[in-house]
Parts: structure tokens; C-alpha cells; sequence
């Protein structure tokens, strides 16, 4: 039988466009001191160290896990390297915390990175393929379409995805690790902003960020540090094609199942209901009303509607992004983790000035590629 | 701390989880013909088709390749249409070698909750410059803009081994004759023949004291398991192969900083799988250079009497990202058709053995 797994330690580097300060060891050594620090535990008290990141070709460093081993105090130990496109960083706290659930060790660290400043992403998602379609517009180009499709399938005003853009990113002037800090953000700056891909206006869209995410991960007889564990209740990767005829882009299988798969493991009917406080990836303005439906808060076609009647915002029924999420921190490889990382931040009763009161439940959800990437995890204060 | 100075063995009862189909595509220097995915739709068919069974009756898939080779982000994506994930399924995959992304599908099926799983990799070297490509795999500040390439950095271990007496240019001359003439019985392989050591050693240097054939071939090629616990592992093998112990370790980046001459991680690994605990008929072993296999034979002290590389090994046939994963199935291979009881699969990865894998199997 699986063992119970848990959340100790957490730590995050502050984000910003360019962390020219440190290297890349020195900058996912500031993650991981930090969640060791606060589990109370030192290097040598790790068994194993997963890490994750998004494209190699975006910081032009091969397999990096074998240069970042001894900045992460992994000689001698297992090392493993998860790379699942956007949704890396919350695969790679899952095969962390596989490794508790299956017994074989009893503490882990899970790190997540990107230093886009050493890179440029938007060149690297776009190199031509043979026989593949261009993705010439970076992500926000792909995604565009789909959004636009979203739209005219459930009649939602234009003025939902600004909401969005503005309520996350007054949501991380609580959040003192978070990359953008714009006090004085309203519907009208987003509304004046660029215009990027139709839709989507400049700050409706997610930041280039550097930035590192960590985690220890423990068996139950491991628990360690002065926050409370957060336990994980359920855990789940789900992946389909990224196009074949038939396929819904807008509101993906994957996701539905995965979401489902996960509520069943943690007893969750109602997730509106039963989730106190949820980070979801939402890059773009849009995949907030997108992934309310996709992920069960709603009927389809209501997502929208959940948005502009506030039911996300910091003081809704369902607080989503209380971090101010990936539209206001976007260190790619780490954003995934980040969602996983907060939510058991609101777990532990951790998360500062966006913390949310008495958070029991809370759901953690990360996706990539062409929305053909899910996974997600659901943590609680109590032991499953 | 050292990792040889530290046991950690655990007293985890290990669920059984058996290798229950292995097939690979033809290893050739050059595949202009396929893509990826087109390379691995036949692997895939036969590694299911050989057991009679569809991607249906797998609960989790797993791969391993790198991003590198193609020279585009997300190359694990598309070939992730080789298995035709719809409806949606539980899927992963590692950017190390295949071997890795078996130990990560090994893990779930130790929760027993999941009985069996698929694994793959992939790599087609030929679509760059080997050379240059991994060199990128080192320090981005320090070591990489002096692109060092692989087979200096290997040059330098096999240097350190003979002036450490641990080798000679004629051992890894008798290495490589060996490796290649057994791969004359091994179809898949890429370079098979038969010729003397004696005369390998008139071969020009690479870089000394390596020559030509002490170099593993530039390969392209994909490999499949499938991995089977509980009923599904007796019903679809008449003789399960079983992995009864299975670790990796890692070593520091700074080649400086390690003795090249021996594989600190994979002492420990073979400690924690288990290799001692019984006698090794044969051991496959991921040593993409001559004089490696001498360093890996030490360090998971394996006999004389133990067959290694009966394939021909990665000097016969080295797709990157699936020759270690290659490994587990030619060591299963050999105990699925009774020639062996217990085998030792190893798989590695970065600069003169910088990352160890040691997989134990052994026939019932």
C-alpha cells in the first residue's frame, strides 16, 4: 500500500526579469536552502533530489541536472531530471513524491527553475520543424485561437480576461516573492496595453521570469520543521495528442480526467464546494474562466461568469491565484511547481499577507504543451 | 560525505515487477528515412505485439530522450504520437536516458496501485554534431565555453587509468575486438566484425590514448520495455525476468574534483541493488568507451567468470538516450531465453561516468 506523503519545506527565490545576482546553481540553491531551512533539515538529511525544468535550449545547457548536482547536494545520491513541458514543475513535485508514496525513500528535494534572462524563449519554442506545424508566435500564439474559440463558444465579454489580469496582479502586491509589482493596475492600463495576439493585450499575458521553486517532500514518520505538514490527498499526469481530428482544445480531456482522477483519490464531489483555495496555471488572462470549467467549479460555459461575479477574487467563495499566479511570476520550468508549492503554503498557514483563513483543502494544477499536459495535486491539513 | 562510505540499503520489500517485452529498432549510423515517431511506431508495435497485448493494457507511459538531438523544444511531444495517447493516459517522460524513465515507471508500480507500464526512448545522434552537442551537457560558465567534447574528457579518464595501472591501450583494444565480434550475433547492432586486437592497435589516435575503435559508433536508433507486476507479469512471460534490486547515484560535475579511475556512484548503486547477493551469469553494461567497462567491472565487482556485454554493448550500437535502456532489455533477453539466471544492467549518463544506474534482474 502506498505511504502518505508530505509537504515540509518550501522555498522560492524572488522572481524578476533578470536575476543577474546569481548563477544558475547559486539561483536554485536559493530555493532549496530555503524549503530546507524551513523543514528544519540540512543537506545531508535528503535521500534524493528530483529536478525539473522546461526546455534545455532555453538556457543552452544540456541535461542540466549533471552540472546543478553538487549545488543541490546531490552527489552521491539519486538524482532524476523531469521535463514535461509546462507542466514540468508539478510532474516533478509527483515523481518526488512517488518516491515517498512507494516507500523507497523518506525524505526528498524537488526543484524547479528557469533563468529565461540567459535565454530567449520565445526563439526557442519557435524553431521550424520538418513536417510540423510553425509555432512562429511563441505561446500566446498558439494559445490565441483557442481562447478566441473559448469566447465564442460560451458568449463571454471581452472584459473577463482584463479582470483576470487585474485581480491577479493585485493579488501579488501581497506576494513579496512575486516578479510583477503594479500598484496602480486597473481595467483600463490592461485595456491600453499592446495588443500581442488578438485577444490577448500585453499585460494579459504571463512575464518572462527567472526564478527557482523548492520543495521537501516527506514520508510520515520524517515530518520535520515548525509549520504544520501539508498532506497530499491526491496526485495525478494525464497527456493526449497534441492535435488529431476531434480533438477540444479549449476544454482538453486530459484535463477533465485529470482533475477527476484526482478528486476521486481525495473525496472531492464538489469542488466549489470542498477546494478552499486553488493556483492554476493561467499564463493568459483567459485560461482562468477556461480551467473554472475544465477543472468541475462550474458548468461549462459559466466559467466567465464565476470571474465577473468575483468568486476568484482574494475575498470570493473560491480565491484562485492568491499568489498573483503565472500572469505575475513566470519562471517557466518553476511556475508549475510554484501552483503545488503555494497551495501547501496555504495548507501550512505560511503564505503571509495572501493567505487565505482556514484553508483545509486546496488544489494545486499545472499544464503544458498544446493544453495536452496536466498535473495536478490536491493537499489538505489533514492526513488522508 | 563519500557515496561509497555510506550504506543505504534499505529493508523495503521490493514488489516484483518483471521486464516483459524488450525490442529495439535497427541501430544504424544514419536514419534519413524516419522521423521519430516513425522510427518508433514499429518498436512500439513489436514490444506490444509480442505479447500479444495493445497500449490499453498499460497504465503508465513513460520516456526518456533529449531535446538536444533534434535541435527543437519539445521533442518528446510529438513522439509521444508512436503510442496514440487517446483517450488520455497516464504519461511521463524524463530528459535522461530511457534507463531512467524505467526506474520512474518501476517506482509507480511499487505502490501496487498501477501493474503495468510502458517505457520508451529515442535518439537520433546523426541529426547534428555529437561533439558539440555535449559539450553544452557541462558547466554553462566554466566548462562549456571551452567546448571541450566527449572524447577528450574520455581520453582523459582512460589516461588516468593507465597511469594508474588500471588498464592499458591493449586491454581496451581486447575490449573493443570482443564487444564487436559478439555483435556479430546480435542483429541490431550497428558495428559487428571480427578483427584482432593486434590489429585494432595499429589504428591512428583519436585523441590519445584512444583510437578509432576504443570509441563507441554514432548511432540512430529507439528502444521499448514493457514492464509487468502481479498476474499481468506471469501472463504475459513464461519465465518472468524480475528486478530484484535497482538504484542510481550521482557524481559531482567538476572532473577535477573526481578520481576518473574508479565510479564512486555506481559502487553505491550496485550496494543498494544488490548485485553481491548472488552469483552475475551476465552483465550488460552501458560503457560508451573501451576503457569504461574496465572502471564499471571494478566498481560492481563483477568476476572473470561473468559474460559482459554478450551484445556487443555500446561499443557496438550507442543510440544516446535509449543505450542504457537497452542494457535492461539485452540482460532480460538473456534470462527470458534461459542462457542466464541473474544479470546486471547498468546505464549512464554525463561526462566519464558522472550519473550510474545499476538495474539487478533475475529469472525465476
Amino acid at each position: 500500500m502506498a505511504e502518505r506523503c508530505a509537504v515540509i519545506g518550501v522555498g522560492q527565490t524572488h522572481h524578476k526579469a533578470k536575476r543577474e545576482d546569481v548563477s544558475i546553481a547559486g539561483l536554485v540553491r536559493e530555493a532549496a536552502k530555503m524549503a530546507l531551512a524551513d523543514a528544519d533539515l540540512s543537506w545531508g538529511d535528503i535521500d534524493a533530489v528530483v529536478i525539473g525544468k522546461a526546455p534545455d535550449m532555453f538556457e543552452g545547457n544540456m541535461m542540466p541536472e549533471l552540472y546543478l548536482a553538487p549545488a543541490l547536494g546531490a552527489v552521491g545520491k539519486p538524482m532524476f531530471r523531469v521535463h514535461t513541458a509546462g507542466s514540468v514543475g508539478g510532474s516533478t513535485a509527483l515523481v518526488a513524491a512517488h518516491l515517498i508514496t512507494s516507500g523507497i525513500h523518506k525524505r526528498v528535494l524537488c526543484v524547479a527553475y528557469e533563468k529565461q534572462s540567459d535565454s530567449d524563449a520565445m526563439w526557442a519554442l519557435s524553431v521550424p520543424q520538418p513536417f510540423a506545424a510553425p509555432l512562429l508566435a511563441g505561446a500566446g500564439g498558439y494559445f490565441a485561437p483557442h481562447i478566441r474559440a473559448y469566447m465564442r463558444r460560451s458568449g463571454a465579454p471581452e472584459h473577463i480576461g482584463r479582470m483576470v489580469a487585474v485581480k491577479d496582479r493585485q493579488n501579488a502586491m501581497r506576494n513579496p516573492y512575486a516578479h510583477l509589482h503594479l500598484a496602480d493596475i486597473d481595467m483600463k492600463m490592461v485595456e491600453d496595453s499592446m495588443m500581442l495576439w488578438d485577444p490577448l493585450r500585453y499585460l494579459e499575458a504571463c512575464p518572462s521570469s527567472d526564478g527557482a521553486a523548492a520543495m521537501v517532500l516527506s514520508a510520515e514518520d520524517a515530518v520535520s520543521g515548525s509549520f504544520p505538514p501539508a498532506w497530499v490527498h491526491g496526485m495525478a499526469m494525464r497527456s493526449e495528442p497534441t492535435m488529431f481530428a476531434g480533438r477540444d482544445q479549449v476544454n482538453p480531456q486530459a484535463g477533465r480526467d485529470c482533475s477527476a482522477d484526482v478528486y476521486a483519490q481525495a473525496g472531492i464531489t464538489n469542488p466549489r464546494a470542498q477546494i478552499d483555495v486553488a493556483e492554476v496555471y493561467v499564463p493568459f488572462s483567459w485560461y482562468e474562466p477556461m480551467w473554472l470549467e475544465n477543472l468541475g467549479f462550474c458548468d461549462l460555459g459559466d466559467g466567465w461568469k464565476l470571474t465577473e461575479a468575483g468568486a476568484t477574487a482574494f475575498t470570493g467563495d473560491i480565491p484562485w491565484n492568491t499568489s498573483g499566479g503565472v500572469l505575475s511570476s513566470n519562471p517557466i520550468g518553476a511556475s508549475g511547481m510554484l501552483r503545488f508549492l503555494e497551495v501547501a503554503m496555504q495548507v501550512r498557514g505560511q503564505a503571509g499577507e495572501h493567505q487565505i483563513d482556514g484553508v483545509r483543502l486546496a488544489l494545486g494544477q499545472a499544464y503544458g504543451g498544446g493544453s495536452q499536459f496536466f498535473s495536478m495535486w490536491v493537499v489538505g491539513s489533514d492526513k488522508p | 560525505m563519500s557515496a561509497a562510505g555510506r550504506s543505504a540499503r534499505s529493508v523495503r520489500p521490493v514488489r516484483p515487477v518483471s521486464i516483459a517485452s524488450f525490442a529495439q529498432s535497427q541501430n544504424v549510423r544514419r536514419d534519413e528515412e524516419h522521423n521519430e515517431v516513425e522510427m518508433l511506431l514499429p518498436v512500439i508495435a513489436e514490444v506490444f505485439g509480442t505479447i500479444g497485448i495493445t497500449k490499453d493494457d498499460v497504465d503508465f507511459i513513460c520516456s526518456g530522450s533529449t531535446d538536444y538531438l533534434i535541435g527543437g523544444p519539445f521533442s518528446f511531444v510529438t513522439a509521444l504520437d508512436a503510442v496514440g495517447v487517446w483517450p488520455p493516459r497516464a504519461e511521463s517522460h524524463v530528459e535522461m536516458d530511457g534507463a531512467w524513465a524505467l526506474y520512474e515507471a518501476w517506482v509507480l508500480l511499487q505502490e501496487g496501485e498501477i501493474d503495468a507500464a510502458l517505457v520508451y526512448a529515442f535518439g537520433r545522434s546523426s541529426l547534428g554534431n555529437l561533439n558539440e552537442i555535449l559539450a553544452l551537457q557541462l558547466d554553462p560558465y566554466y566548462l562549456a565555453p571551452l567546448w571541450p567534447d566527449p572524447v577528450s574528457l574520455a581520453a582523459l579518464q582512460a589516461r588516468a587509468l593507465i597511469d594508474a595501472g588500471k588498464g592499458s591501450e591493449a586491454e581496451f583494444a581486447a575490449i573493443a575486438a570482443r564487444s564487436r565480434r559478439d555483435a556479430l550475433g546480435n542483429p541490431k547492432a550497428q558495428v559487428a566484425n571480427d578483427i584482432p586486437a593486434a590489429t585494432l592497435l595499429e589504428d591512428d589516435y583519436v585523441v590519445s590514448p584512444l583510437r578509432r575503435h576504443a570509441l563507441p559508433p554514432i548511432t540512430d536508433g529507439c528502444a521499448a520495455v514493457v514492464l509487468a507486476a502481479g498476474d499481468k507479469a506471469r501472463a504475459w512471460s513464461e519465465r518472468p525476468v524480475w528486478i530484484t534490486g535497482f538504484d542510481h547515484r550521482m557524481e559531482t560535475h567538476s572532473l577535477g574534483a573526481r578520481d576518473l579511475t574508479g565510479s564512486p556512484s555506481t559502487v553505491t548503486a550496485a550496494d543498494v541493488a544488490g548485485v553481491a547477493d548472488g552469483p552475475v551469469d551476465v552483465a550488460e553494461l552501458h560503457a560508451p568507451y573501451a576503457h569504461q567497462e574496465i572502471i564499471l567491472k571494478e566498481a560492481l565487482g563483477l568476476d572473470d567468470g561473468v559474460a559482459i556485454n554478450p551484445s556487443g554493448g555500446a561499443l557496438a550500437a550507442n543510440p544516446i538516450m535509449s543505450a542504457g535502456l537497452i542494457r535492461i532489455g539485452e540482460a532480460a533477453t538473456r534470462i527470458a531465453s534461459g542462457q542466464a539466471n541473474r544479470a546486471v544492467a547498468h546505464a549512464t549518463s554525463g561526462p566519464c561516468l558522472q550519473q550510474n544506474l545499476v538495474c539487478v534482474l533475475e529469472g525465476e
